[in-house]
């Protein structure tokens, strides 16, 4: 089955490209952004029929390799 | 001394590493990163460069490869390592050292002469350096160190900040920070001083026609000692 994971920067923690992308649309013509946050996104596809053993499998994942937990969070949709 | 170096797909300081190494008289061996085992040494180099091209953060695949558990168990054991720029980058991510590099608060790869503060001599690394700032050079997207208020009191708390970006006198104030680094800083060391990480690159100023020796200061005193 398909796990999907997205990982984001924790509040708090300085994200220049976020800041960088928001100003760009402020600069457009989008000038009510007042905060952008940029995170990353992941398929993954797991041989594994089992919902809840497939979302364990990917969230040992996410501790060990997909985020890093000084300064990220993930959330497995 | 011994020393090896690890090579991963994408580093790019390797070489220069063995050059210096070598000049100032370790016999130095490489390594590559899909070996497990790492012959005998007593100093383990991560060299700068883009492991796995930089691949999901700087320096998180090079963290899991199969070398790495042997780089973890002789650190663990007491043994030096040392872990420069992209290097330092894969020593935060394998948890041997505290903290993460970020990218650089104005998004820019900066690549220029930076002073260093040498913050701690208490350590092998630095021991008998008669230098309080060295003059090194720095080549990175991502260098703004950065770690939890809880875990900035623990690496003060135990002196393991080993060097800050500072003028040519020794002021690591902000306007000195070259790329946002919390409290200045280029390099930490682990609680009991064996591993070094650091974003500036000591094998890049060991000649005095090209740049500079500051670097060759580095090098003296790690084989000295």
């Amino acid at each position: 089955m398909k796990v999907k994971v997205i990982v984001t920067l924790k509040n708090g923690v300085l994200d220049p490209q976020g800041k960088a992308i928001q100003q760009t649309l402020n600069g457009m013509t989008f000038d009510n952004v007042s905060e952008v946050r940029q995170g990353k996104y992941f398929d993954i596809e797991v041989n594994e029929n089992d919902e809840s053993k497939a979302k364990t499998q990917v969230e040992e994942m996410c501790k060990k390799l997909l985020a890093n937990l000084v300064i990220e969070d993930y959330k497995i949709l | 001394m011994k020393s090896s170096v690890i090579i991963f797909p994408g580093s790019n300081c390797d070489r220069d590493m063995d050059v210096a190494l070598k000049k100032f008289g370790f016999e130095n061996q490489m390594v590559w990163h899909n070996d497990t085992d790492i012959p005998k040494s007593d100093l383990i180099v991560l060299p700068g460069g883009f492991s796995y091209g930089d691949y999901l953060r700087c320096g998180s695949i090079a963290g899991k490869s199969r070398i790495i558990k042997s780089v973890i168990d002789f650190a663990n054991s007491g043994g030096l390592v040392l872990g420069i720029c992209n290097g330092f980058q894969i020593l935060t991510e394998t948890g041997l050292l505290p903290g993460i590099l970020q990218q650089n608060k104005y998004l820019n790869f900066i690549c220029k002469n930076v002073f260093v503060k040498i913050k701690n001599k208490e350590n092998k690394y630095f021991k008998n350096i008669k230098k309080e700032v060295l003059e090194l050079h720095i080549a990175h997207n991502e260098g703004n160190y950065f770690c939890s208020n809880d875990e900035l009191k623990s690496i003060e708390d135990n002196d393991q900040i080993a060097v800050t970006y500072c003028d040519h006198k020794g002021n690591d104030d902000e306007i000195n920070n070259p790329n946002g680094a919390l409290k200045n800083i280029a390099g930490v060391f682990s609680k009991n001083k064996n591993i070094l990480g650091m974003m500036p690159h000591p094998e890049r100023m060991i000649d005095p026609f090209l740049s500079g020796e500051d670097g060759s200061l580095f090098f003296k005193n790690l084989i000295e000692n």
